[in-house]
């Protein structure tokens, strides 16, 4: 999906358990979200290390999902409690380097609630699209890309 | 060198409906590493797996991508192609193009893009896949049952049926639960000792089990299949193997008047007992709380009387390390304290009890042989109001009681009126309630029988309070359905005191590494799908420690669970799934980050050498993840700053390399 000829690129981790089934539900029910939405499957949404979500934002991603159990219901008893704790530092953290906090959402999401996780992946992309390109870690990509040649 | 077949499904018009699959096989068979792409009709189906086969065979695959359906629903299919085709089957890789891609997305253009990016994920994913092999670990024999009520008499009994060892571990001097202490159950009446009696006598004598009365679980380590129990086994002044349980120590013991915690305190004992007639084991204990002999060293009679020379007044604490496959939770349930909902008069009335205690009253070896009578005069009572959800179904903001519904009040509550009026029909009997909850089997029959066949009357409201003056009671309610205030004098008013989780619930649930809910009821692996696996492996749950429930339910229940341990049990080895975590030593420094984090203590350290480049040797502590236990969560891996854990199938290099795939 394009918006004023800008493609946004959405990565979405997804737990096993919760979040990834649910994305499934989202197609067997055939609620559509946008395709620039890709989701890389984990075990845990505390499999998610914030390395993964800055290498992200820095290959180029305009925005990062992180979806997993909703508290309470972790497939692994604690893992979402974990990750509740480390993506608060992250936000905090991403606000310090200027990115944009909107760019990165954590969002709990059962294995029951696929029509949450296509309008959560329809609104995120809308809220990243309005923000425009990620220019911040862009600006980085480019040096890098003057510098190789 | 990698070479690597890409197979993309159709799924019929699934997938083909919106995504361009011959232009994703062109696209991939254009990718480093892809010497093969095609695409099939059905993946899943035996061609589809064929096909797996044949390439694998003539183009020497060493990884396969599967671009179809999702992983939870054909993984494990395309696992055992690859592992037929002689490939090991962790080297597989699914793109996920329908759930994700081609039922979600209409336009063709955006659908095939996004598949074949996924694709490419996939396989940049799959060139970095290591052949993982499960663990295979021996598994023990026997099992262990915690709580001796009628679902831990009931596991063990169907354990030991199928041929295999089982241990019973119950706090109290004797097995039975609540149960013991019921007269009739609901809604057969059957006497409850008359159906216990026989499973308790039979489980003392079954040679598959032994019985460790008056003890507790003091540790547990190790994991399915092979897990170390410490049980305490509390000194009770008596030896098991010599008492015949005669009595005679009871009888002649000068310490009288001893609260029976049997009959909930409302009958006596003395110091030396045997809690109550049919008590499994029949052997006495003695209560050094009350015991002139362990409290002063004055008395000894009872040793003196004991023909068995059974007493042994320095007998200590002993604790026992028994190994297990398999541990079944049976703690059940018990009635909550009633004592802070004044408006009853609990407190201050001896003629306010609860159920449990009429249970006691009523039946024919409690405290009053059966004749039902005011504990306050000994009087029988013309006028009895049953007050029921006490404590039940209360708001979130009563601290005092409990938000859900004990299941069984209703049900109990019946009952006892029912067998009030049959023993002494003029009574006036009185049930105040919120609703009648009766979904069961003959259950809404029964109740209907109490109201309608017995003239119980029941009144749909709630009592205000219940009032003592100088030994009268009189209930104050409001009756909802004529909208009338109620004033009624009662001779005795019975309390269905909620049910909650065994005290001990908590603390054995964190030994046990399994977890229990809000209200203390341990949690099941799924409430639907998995009602009698708590979610630590090997670890089951029986009876009404996980919910309140009646008899039948509970044995049904602990049947169910002792079904899952029977399966555990005959494997002579179990197969642990291969994507767990693991520490790179050489990075680890030791530092707990990750054993804190890690849910199932699946983290312990070891010393190792390690041999510098000077020569000399260091001996460092680091990680060592028991393969057995972890479950492949990854909490640890984030937790490390050392970058040292990393999680087998799901590896940072695996995760990072699918986040550049689509980022680029
Ligand atoms: C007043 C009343 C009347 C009832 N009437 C009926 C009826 O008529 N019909 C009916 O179907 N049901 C009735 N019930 C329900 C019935 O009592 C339960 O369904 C049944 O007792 C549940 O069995 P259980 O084995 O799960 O738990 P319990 O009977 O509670 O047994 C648990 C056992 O585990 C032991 N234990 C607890 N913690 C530990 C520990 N940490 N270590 C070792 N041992 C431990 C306890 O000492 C106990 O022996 C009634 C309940 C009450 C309260
Ligand atoms: S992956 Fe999860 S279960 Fe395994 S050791 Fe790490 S934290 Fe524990
Ligand atoms: S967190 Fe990392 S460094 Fe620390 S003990 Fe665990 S594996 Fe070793």
């Amino acid at each position: 999906m394009q918006l004023n000829g800008y493609k946004p690129k959405i990565v979405a981790f997804c737990c096993n358990w919760c979040s990834y089934a649910g994305a499934d539900l989202a197609g067997s029910s055939r609620f559509t979200y946008p395709d620039n939405v890709k989701i890389i499957r984990v075990p845990c949404s505390c499999r998610v290390d914030p390395v993964f979500i800055l290498r992200a934002f820095g290959g180029g991603a305009d925005g990062v999902m992180i979806c997993g159990c909703h508290p309470g219901d972790c497939h692994y008893t604690s893992g979402n409690y974990h990750t509740r704790r480390r993506m608060k530092l992250l936000f905090s953290m991403l606000d310090y380097l200027g990115i944009e906090k909107e760019r990165m959402k954590l969002i709990w999401i059962s294995a029951s609630e696929g029509e949450k996780f296509a309008s959560a992946a329809t609104d995120f992309m809308n809220t990243v699209a309005r923000l425009g390109e990620n220019r911040r870690l862009g600006d980085l990509r480019c040096k890098s890309k003057t510098e190789q040649n | 060198m990698k070479r690597i077949g890409v197979f993309v499904c159709s799924c019929g018009s699934n997938i083909e409906g919106a995504v361009d699959v011959c232009k994703v096989v062109e696209a991939m068979s254009k990718e480093p590493y892809v010497v093969y792409a095609a695409n099939c009709k059905y993946m899943c189906s035996s061609s589809g797996q064929e096909l797996i086969g044949k390439a694998a065979a003539e183009y020497e695959l060493t990884g396969i991508a599967v671009c179809s359906c999702s992983p939870r629903m054909h993984e494990a299919t395309f696992r055992k192609a690859a592992a037929s085709a002689g490939l090991n089957p962790y080297k597989v890789e699914i793109a996920n193009i329908r759930e994700q891609c081609s039922w979600v997305h209409k336009d063709t253009a955006e659908a095939t893009g996004k598949a074949i990016t996924l694709a490419k994920a996939a396989v940049s994913k799959l060139c970095r896949d290591e052949e993982l092999y499960p663990q295979s670990f021996p598994v023990t024999k026997r099992a262990l049952v915690i709580g001796g009520g009628i679902a831990g008499i009931q596991t063990a009994e169907d354990i030991s049926n199928a041929g295999y060892k089982v241990d019973i571990v119950e706090k109290k001097p004797s097995i039975g639960g609540k149960m013991a202490m019921l007269d009739k159950t609901f809604p057969t009446l059957d006497c409850s000792a008359c159906i216990l009696t026989p499973k308790t006598v039979d489980i003392s004598h079954n040679e598959n089990v032994r019985i460790f009365s008056y003890s507790e679980v003091e540790s547990v380590s190790g994991y399915v299949g092979n897990f170390t129990v410490k049980i305490r086994r509390k000194a009770r002044y008596v030896k098991e193997d010599l008492c015949t349980g005669c009595g005679l120590c009871a009888e002649k013991c000068p310490t009288k008047n001893v609260p029976n915690e049997f009959d909930l305190g409302l009958g006596s004992r003395s110091a030396i007992y045997i809690p109550f007639a049919q008590a499994v084991p029949k052997v006495a204990v003695i209560d050094p709380d009350s015991c002139r002999m362990l409290k002063d060293g004055k008395c000894g009679l009872c040793s003196r009387v004991c023909g068995a020379k059974a007493i042994d007044y320095s007998q200590k604490d002993e604790i026992t390390e028994e190994k297990y496959g398999a541990i079944a939770v049976a703690t059940g349930i018990d009635p909550i304290d009633v004592t802070p909902f004044d408006e009853y008069s609990y407190k201050n009335s001896k003629d306010v009890i609860t159920a449990l205690e009429l249970e006691r009253i009523l039946n024919a070896a409690g405290p009053t042989n059966g004749r039902l009578v005011r504990l306050s005069d000994g009087i029988r009572p013309k006028t009895v109001v049953f007050i029921s959800c006490v404590g039940s179904r209360c708001t979130e903001e009563d601290e005092r009681g409990k938000t859900y519904c004990s299941k069984i009040c209703c049900m109990y509550t019946a009952k006892q009126a029912i067998l009030i009026k049959e023993k002494y029909p003029d009574t006036d009997i009185y049930v105040f309630y919120i609703d009648v909850r009766a979904p069961g089997k003959n259950f809404d029959e029964f109740y209907r029988r109490a109201a309608e066949k017995y003239g119980v009357k029941y009144i749909k409201g709630m009592v205000g309070k219940v009032c003592d003056e100088n030994g009268v009671l009189t209930v104050k309610a409001a009756d909802l359905i004529n909208n009338e205030q109620m004033m009624i004098g009662a001779d005795l008013v019975v309390l269905a005191a909620a049910v909650e989780p065994d005290k001990t619930a908590k603390a054995l649930a964190s030994k046990l590494n399994a977890s229990i809910d809000g209200n203390g009821f341990f949690n099941e692996a799924h409430p639907k799908l998995r009602p009698v696996e708590s979610p630590t492996a090997g670890v089951y749950l029986s009876g009404a420690c996980s919910g309140p429930k009646d008899i039948p339910e509970t044995v049904a229940q602990a049947s169910a669970a002792a079904a899952k341990i029977i399966g555990l049990l005959s494997k002579n080895t179990l197969e642990s799934d291969p994507c767990t975590a693991h520490a790179d030593e050489l990075k680890c420094s030791g530092c707990s980050l990750c054993a804190n984090v890690c849910p199932y203590n699946a983290i312990t350290y070891i010393e190792k050498e390690f041999r510098m480049p000077d020569k000399t040797v260091k001996i460092r502590r680091v990680a060592s993840v028991n393969a057995a236990v972890c479950r492949g969560c990854g909490a640890c891996t984030v937790a490390c700053n050392n970058g040292a854990m990393d999680l087998h199938g799901f590896s940072r290099e695996q995760i990072l390399a699918e986040v550049d795939s689509i980022c680029s």
